[in-house]
């Protein structure tokens, strides 16, 4: 049993045997605040942490599932097992609706969104005559869990913990899946993760949706608990301590956020009864020294407290158990020297720029195509238009005769098309081999509730299967389980073109696989790829290593200034001297 | 709701627009250069205000003391770093001493001039010159050391950074309101409007500044090295621009912005320690009109939010903020459709 597994188990064994100890009812008063705002906060690891996103307006949705409990069971006499779906219902809508609108947009629109939210809902609340305008609701009735009466702080700790540890585990297991790689994947940005399939949008509305779920849990546990509920605490402040909850834990890790709660929950009471003794009762010094801390944080800590506990205790390495999962179903080959990719008279401008002039140019099955051409000539240009990063201006980009141009990159991915990118893009703190599933994001259908319930293991076997399968195929066996942000920069881009493979493609896209490499491992990648050719893949390679191209390619495309400048095999553009001007320019 | 109501709103949200379009500038302006989202804008909005009633009160106001302490830190931070640097003591010292002659003068002045309420205009003077420099120095403390991280971390240290200043905020000035006497008391009619001096004053102050800054950023040298750094940070410091001056800068003048604004509002509205707060964001929304990056745009959306907020107050006037507030929504919505997909890849 690893380090980690004991101390986890102690810990729930201590978690569960707390309330039958003689501690003073102060601590299980503070063990469950922690519990509800260690929810909270397990949210946001998931949304800002994982997903790179920002919400200051967490609070708010708390404030939504408390207030749905309180005003039902109060108004309608509801029962609180009913309230708590209505609560998260009424949080789903609000969250997409505002997640929808903000999340299309960069990233710093959704924070910003959420303060004003999380304002707006505060004055709203403390306004309505129904929900008691800013003195709120009071007499809310304690739950009955069969038969139950649970009215002491003791009797509601179980409830309590019981699901903050649920939703720590669901929330661990969701980010070890197909899902929580793609949510892994767009915090840096979204042209990688959209190249793999990847909805981005979709993906970062699910993380936001998520997290607003969990608050609105702990509203709903906290209307409960407390009894009453006012605007108070669901107010922009407690939306920005949360967010401090997660980061003084250490916002990428899970159990971070409770240790963040906690860390949180006690010096604030502790700094409470100590501030005014020291500096006088004039001022809420406790604002202060907790601005400043946030600061200091950010400047020293940046990782949070967990990180420290991830330095001492690391994780284990991943078990292998996928050795016999069976094998992903492969899309179906197009039969040798059918034409795959067919560009037509592609233009792309930026303004006044030609970037791409009218470029045309056919790569077929099991055939490579080199696209060279010297810096600036818009060979990248021309990979992004057939990828759909950018939209071509003019002409047509087909692929098996089905016209792909202004279609989404992630959509153009579905229909066989992978690629690597020229400036690695990679995921540096997932393993080798986790990135490398990612490329296999479209061969899984599992989504975040099989996830979360560990209903996708066979799947994500046989996911993990095939990205051991790519990666031992292009010599990179011994890295499976290595950080992808350790590796050096040569294996980083077989570890990409892996990726690739994964995705099983028709067509395969590289730019500038070689660059970096050393001469042993340039050699393994023609290899490769001579065999990719042999089975039928087709391949267009962006390359400035001369040797491999020309060793390689069955036929060269030479770019200049964004137009075509020749076409032919390696020894006809070799013998051109308009190819030898572009390169080296013309004597004088 | 007749057309003399409708007139007087319309003012009344002019007036409010215009103090806000400066807010917003001073926005876009910071956001711009240094990537910073300026939270804590609306501080300096009520350090502005607050720091003048004090005087008026004749009494010293804690944002002198703040003043000092700050720049004591930044002068300590400064040299630790200039040691491990490598300088020598002597150069450290010469640094820290030139850097520590304008705060001290200003405190001593501020020290001397506060139980004498000298005129109001003197008085004002002094506020714009004990708040201005605290932008620099919270530039150089809070954010300097992260100038490099993402827009969501400068985010969450100005989160931070606003708390701080709100509580000390509270320390400095107390829990009460205070409202601070007008420039100009005169008074003029049009048909049902009546223009008090102090509007005007607004009006004309806001235009001014509004000149200024685009005469600035037009003409000057150190205007056109803002916005350098703002297009491209990196190609900046090639050009020998030095990144985190131009960050003081933005910042000192985001500063000035927001005590100036605090002069304007405090004789029209009641102003608390934490009333800077609300007014900021409002300027935020504005700001986000533009999209933090185009300064027209951010100046109308001013415009609106003060027109939306009068017009809200008279209809639903225990929902005005909820009405100012929930309006970044469908804005956000028409930005998004318009700019379409924008993505930046950190």
């Amino acid at each position: 049993m690893s380090l980690r597994r004991a101390f986890f188990i102690a810990f729930l064994v201590l978690l569960a045997a707390l309330p039958l100890l003689p501690v003073p009812e102060f601590w299980i008063t503070q063990a469950n605040y922690i519990g509800l705002y260690g929810l909270v906060a397990i949210g946001l690891v998931l949304l800002t942490g994982i997903a790179g996103l920002t919400s200051f307006g967490q609070a708010a949705f708390v404030g939504i599932g408390a207030y749905t409990a309180a005003y039902l069971t109060l108004s309608h006499g509801v029962s609180p097992w009913l309230t708590v779906w209505i609560g998260l219902a009424v949080t789903f809508a609000a969250a997409l609706l505002l997640g929808w609108v903000t999340l299309r947009m960069s990233g710093h629109f959704l924070p910003l969104a959420t303060i004003a939210w999380g304002l707006s809902l505060y004055y709203l609340l403390g306004n309505i005559d129904a929900l008691g305008k800013y003195d709120g609701l009071l007499g809310i009735p304690a739950m009955q869990f069969f038969g139950i009466t649970l009215n002491t702080g003791r009797s509601f700790y179980w409830l309590l913990w019981l699901l903050v540890v649920l939703a720590a585990v669901a929330v661990t297991h969701l980010l070890d899946s197909r899902t929580g790689r793609a949510l892994r994947a767009v915090k840096g940005g979204t042209t990688m993760a959209e190249a793999m399939g990847v909805d981005t949008f979709r993906i970062k509305v699910t993380a936001f949706v998520l997290a607003a779920l969990l608050a609105s849990l702990s509203g709903w546990l906290f209307a409960h608990f407390q009894r009453t509920v006012n605007p108070s605490p669901f107010g922009l402040k407690m939306g920005i301590e949360y967010l401090f909850m997660a980061v003084v834990g250490g916002v990428g890790h899970v159990w971070g956020a409770l240790v963040g709660a906690g860390v949180v929950k006690i010096m604030e009471d502790q700094l409470q009864s100590l501030l005014p003794r020291l500096m006088g009762t004039s001022g809420n010094y406790e604002i202060i020294v907790f601005g400043v801390l946030l600061v200091l944080v950010l400047q020293y800590a940046r990782d949070g407290i967990w990180a420290f506990v991830e330095a001492r205790a690391p994780r284990p390495q991943r078990k292998v158990d996928w050795a016999d999962a069976p094998a992903l179903p492969e899309r179906e080959r197009p039969p040798h020297d059918a034409v795959v990719l067919d560009v037509k008279a592609a233009r792309k401008e930026f303004g006044g720029l030609v970037a791409v002039n009218d470029v045309s140019f056919q790569v077929r099955a099991g055939q490579i195509l080199g696209l060279i051409g010297p810096n600036g000539a818009g060979k990248s240009t021309t990979f992004n238009l057939v990828t759909g990063v950018l939209p071509a201006t003019r002409g047509e980009v087909l692929l098996r005769g089905q016209p792909i141009h202004g279609l989404p990159s992630r959509r153009i991915a579905a229909l066989g098309v992978a690629r690597t990118f020229q400036h690695v893009k990679m995921i540096a703190t997932m393993t080798v081999l986790e990135n490398v599933a990612l490329g296999a994001h479209l061969r899984g259908a599992k989504g975040v509730a099989a996830a979360m319930l560990r209903l996708d293991r066979a799947e994500e076997r046989r996911l993990l299967r095939e990205a051991q399968r790519q990666l031992e195929r292009i010599g990179m066996g011994e890295h499976l389980h290595e950080l992808a942000g350790n590796l050096a920069l040569g294996p980083q881009r077989l570890m990409e073109i892996a990726r690739a493979l994964c995705a099983d493609p028709t067509l395969l896209l590289l730019d500038e696989p070689a660059a970096g490499l050393r001469l042993k491992e340039k050699q393994g990648l023609a290899d490769v790829l001579r065999q990719l050719r042999s089975e039928g893949m087709a391949i267009l390679l962006v390359e400035h290593d001369m040797d491999l191209v020309m060793g390689l390619v069955d036929r060269v495309v030479v770019m200049e200034f964004g137009t075509k400048l020749i076409e032919g095999t390696p020894e006809e553009v070799q013998a051109s001297p308009a190819v030898r001007a572009a390169y080296l320019g013309t004597e004088h | 709701m007749d057309f003399s109501i409708a007139s007087i709103l319309t003012l009344d949200g002019v007036t409010n627009g215009a103090i806000y379009a400066l807010l917003a500038l001073a926005t876009v302006l910071v956001f711009a250069v240094t990537r910073v989202i300026f939270i804590p804008q609306g501080e300096f909005v009520a350090y502005g205000a607050l720091t003048l009633a004090l005087l008026q009160l004749g009494q010293l106001p804690g944002t002198v003391w703040l003043l000092l302490a700050l720049a004591l830190l930044a002068a300590l931070l400064d040299a630790v770093a200039g040691l491990k640097r490598g300088l020598g003591a002597g150069a450290v010292g010469r640094a820290a001493v030139k850097a520590l002659v304008f705060p001290l003068v200003v405190v001593g002045f501020a020290v001397w001039a506060a139980p004498r309420q000298l005129p109001l205009v003197v008085q004002s003077l002094l506020t714009l010159v004990i708040v201005t420099p605290l932008g620099p120095l919270v530039y150089r403390i809070a954010y300097e050391k992260l100038a490099d991280a993402t827009v969501l971390v400068l985010l969450i240290v100005s989160v931070g950074t606003h708390f701080a200043l709100t509580g000390l905020g509270l320390v400095f000035f107390g829990a009460e309101g205070f409202r601070n006497p007008s420039f100009w008391d005169a008074r003029f009619s049009a048909g049902p409007l009546t223009l008090s001096g102090q509007t005007l004053i607004i009006f004309l102050v806001s235009i001014a500044l509004i000149v200024a800054l685009y005469l600035f950023f037009e003409r000057t040298l150190r205007g056109k090295a803002l916005r350098a750094t703002a297009v491209n940070r990196l190609g900046a410091r090639l050009m020998g621009i030095s990144t985190s001056g131009a960050g003081k800068l933005s910042f000192a003048l985001a500063a000035f912005i927001g005590a100036l604004s605090g002069l304007l509002i405090g004789p029209t509205t009641t102003m608390f320690y934490d009333s800077g707060f609300l007014i900021g964001l409002k300027g935020f929304v504005a700001a986000i009109f533009g999209a933090l990056a185009s300064y027209p745009a951010a100046a109308l959306g001013a415009v609106f939010v003060g027109l939306i907020e009068s017009f809200g107050s008279f209809w639903a006037s225990a929902f005005k903020e909820v009405i100012v507030f929930t309006l970044i929504i469908p804005v956000l919505l028409w930005r998004s459709f318009q700019h379409g997909h924008h993505d930046d890849e950190e």
